[in-house]
């Protein structure tokens, strides 16, 4: 290499290839580092939402536990909570709660936690993150004991066991995510049952039977657009068409149901699945487009009809695709929100959905309304129900991933 | 000889009738094809139904004896209950926070397609593609909690009290890490589609690396970099969440990014989100915005498709 004569050898010659070479290596590092952002990027975001779910709280009681038991608050017997608050709320109030479930069956930390809420009334002055809570300590504990002097601290994790089973609640101290995760399972089960099989029907129109002309084309490019289509306008299209043409349906009182209006689980299900649709189209016409033609016509050569072809040779074999592509369809089904928004999700719901003619929420949209309040204790609760949504986000792709490294088929 | 033929004639036309397949009556095949037809169709009829229902009630906006062209694209005020109908007020934020986003995704989304195409071996793409595809599966919704409450305190600490709690700035910034895997990963398949030939001719000159990646494979795969940022201004435009929850809330004509504005998605987001009676104005006005949206989103991913379509065509 070093003896090359043709090669141009002299000062001048090197000097300018070593600039560019360094060039290269500048531009490089620029190309790397853009890469680094966007990693960055979603460290920070994960770290941000793990930082806001934990950290110190600074709270009071309104009124003191002394008034209520001597027993220390820590060693309160499941026996001993029920009596305290038999003996302090009102029977009506008592009744109710006796009603929704009995007090026998609730768990220690459930009666504890009625007994914060409605007795002692706790109330949250100030909470802190996770990073400075634990990086801050003495500080945090100084400024506590100056502002203020009657109030406990206390490193809390918001996110909880009880956090994921507890219904809505206006305080966020005992609020949870119970009617919301209901609520988006509702709704994504809606989406799928109404967009998958008539997705997979359109694909295999498109792949199998359209014949290749201008109205086929425009049927594509339809859907391509569709897909495009800013996920807000789906949800005018719903409020338009599911939640005021179609009231009768939606709200079910075509089938008896009274006490509700368009803006059901039903509604917000549908336009979920309009929205899914092209998505689930597109992916399932590359799972179909994906099978060998010497399966199709080795079906046909015995003797096959087309739809016996389809039926017993591609659909099985495409049949991995079209379940990945539908599970990609429901994570984005599950995090969408300005069409539920539009749509009319319920912002205050403590009670279960009961059916598709339920009012409802969902995890995107209490995670709207937690971010948008001012108090830092509903902020540190919508960080939780982020960690939540994306907990199920993630179970939901590792399965697609699975499905797609178990079944795929190498033609 | 004659009788033969005649034989074979009558074969034809009796017997081979019956075994005619093509003729067979088979409904269930026919009821089925009818269904998959229909399933293929109403994607059609969505498009029908989203112009049909937005255009309705946005005619019913515009009908308005009081609401004028003139006013809708000649005014800076929104406020349709008290008679403003200055389209701009949102349509300015519309704009700050996309370009903001596209300042940002554009960039850094064409130099990290760069690294994955022309650099990445193969190990590390299959380390480094899935981190960018997480960050598209992430919801909208969470980036919004981390605008308002990662990005813009830290801006504020950098910038000062002039920022807003609420600004387009950290909106912005946000929304182009959210499109960022979307023009990469479109770029990254238009430099791929780069034939190796292009690049091999160019090392055989004795280029760098980076000249070639620049000057090369880079200009050729332009049309498709243009479709990928045609995509990402249209999803900028779409964005709804990340400006709901931290560019603020209130039409304000301003192309200050320190300030707070709402978008027309966030708009659309905040009113209807509200209890709101059908045939008033404010409902119809939504309807009006969305149809600008949608038009606008419609032509510009046309505009991409077609970019892609012809651009494929030139290496076939």
């Amino acid at each position: 290499m070093h003896t090359n004569n043709h090669y141009p050898q002299d000062q001048d010659f090197r000097e300018a290839l070593g600039g560019r070479y360094r060039t290269a290596t500048i531009w490089q590092g620029l190309f790397l580092s853009a890469l680094l952002i966007a990693i960055i990027s979603l460290t920070a975001l994960i770290y941000n939402v793990v930082d806001g779910a934990f950290g110190y709280v600074a709270f009071d009681y309104k009124k003191d536990p002394a008034e209520f038991t001597s027993t220390p608050l820590t060693e309160l017997t499941q026996d001993e909570l029920i009596t305290i608050l038999k003996d302090n709320l009102s029977s009506g109030a008592y009744k109710k709660l006796e009603n929704e479930k009995p007090m026998q069956k609730r768990s220690q930390a459930e009666l504890y936690t009625l007994f914060l809420e409605r007795l002692v009334q706790l109330d949250t002055k100030e909470t802190w993150s996770m990073t400075n809570s634990l990086m801050n300590s003495e500080k945090i504990k100084a400024e506590v004991a100056e502002k203020y002097p009657t109030a406990n601290l206390e490193f809390r994790s918001w996110l909880t066991p009880q956090f994921l089973v507890t219904p809505m609640s206006s305080k966020a101290e005992f609020a949870g995510v119970r009617t919301a995760v209901l609520g988006s399972l509702w709704l994504v089960g809606i989406a799928i049952l109404f967009s998958l099989p008539i997705g997979t029907g359109a694909a295999i129109y498109l792949q199998e039977y359209a014949p290749k002309n201008w109205f086929t084309g425009i049927i594509q490019t339809n859907i391509n657009n569709l897909a495009g289509v800013p996920s807000i306008v789906y949800g005018m299209l719903g409020l338009a068409v599911f939640v005021r043409v179609m009231e009768p349906f939606t709200s079910g009182s075509m089938f008896g149901v009274t006490d509700s209006n368009g803006r059901t689980v039903l509604s917000a299900g549908l336009t979920m699945g309009i929205l899914v649709l092209p998505l689930i189209i597109i992916n399932a016409q590359e799972a179909i487009k994906a099978v060998p033609d010497s399966l199709r016509q080795a079906a046909y050569g015995v003797g096959a009809t087309r739809w016996q072809a389809v039926w017993y040779h591609v659909l099985p074999n495409a049949l991995p695709g079209i379940l990945t592509g539908s599970i990609l369809a429901l994570s984005r089904a599950l995090g969408e929100t300005a069409p539920l928004i539009v749509v009319g999700a319920s912002t205050f719901i403590s009670l279960d959905p009961q059916g598709p003619f339920s009012k409802f929420t969902a995890l995107p949209i209490q995670i709207y309304q937690w971010t948008t309040r001012a108090q830092s204790e509903f902020h540190a609760i919508a960080a939780s129900a982020i960690v939540v949504l994306l907990v199920l986000l993630l179970t939901l792709n590792a399965t697609a991933v699975l499905l797609r490294n178990r079944f795929q088929r190498r033609w | 000889m004659k009788e033969e033929t005649l034989n074979l004639k009558t074969l034809e036309t009796q017997s081979f009738r019956q075994f005619d397949l093509k003729k067979k009556r088979r409904t269930g095949e026919s009821i089925i094809q009818t269904l998959l037809f229909l399933a293929g169709i109403l994607s059609i009829f969505v498009t029908i139904a989203i112009v049909y229902e937005l255009g309705k009630e946005a005619m019913l906006f515009f009908n308005d004896p009081d609401v004028t062209l003139g006013k809708f694209f000649g005014t800076t005020k929104w406020q349709p209950g008290i008679g403003q109908y200055g389209i701009w007020a949102l349509v300015s934020a519309t704009l700050v926070t996309s370009f903001i986003a596209i300042l940002i995704s554009l960039p850094l989304g064409l130099a990290s397609a760069i690294y994955l195409s022309e650099y990445a071996s193969f190990k590390a793409r299959s380390i480094l593609k899935p981190i960018l595809e997480i960050l598209a599966g992430i919801p909208t919704v969470v980036y919004g909690y981390f605008a308002l409450l990662f990005i813009t305190p830290i801006l504020k600490s950098i910038i000062g009290e002039q920022l807003q709690v609420y600004n387009m700035l950290s909106a912005g910034i946000v929304m182009g890490i959210m499109i960022l895997p979307l023009i990469s990963s479109m770029s990254e398949d238009a430099l791929s589609a780069v034939p190796r030939s292009l690049r091999e001719a160019a090392y055989a000159m004795g280029a760098t690396k980076v000249e070639t990646s620049l000057q090369v494979v880079l200009p050729a795969a332009l049309s498709g970099i243009g479709a990928a940022l045609i995509i990402g201004i249209s999803r900028a435009v779409g964005e709804t969440m990340i400006v709901a929850v931290a560019a603020g809330s209130g039409p304000n004509f301003s192309f200050n990014p320190l300030d707070a504005a709402e978008t027309m998605t966030g708009h659309i987001a905040r009113i209807s989100g509200g209890d709101l009676s059908y045939n008033s104005i404010d409902y119809t006005s939504l309807f009006a915005i969305a149809l600008m949206l949608f038009l606008l989103t419609l032509v510009l991913n046309l505009i991409s498709q077609w970019i892609v379509n012809r651009f494929r065509e030139r290496y076939e």
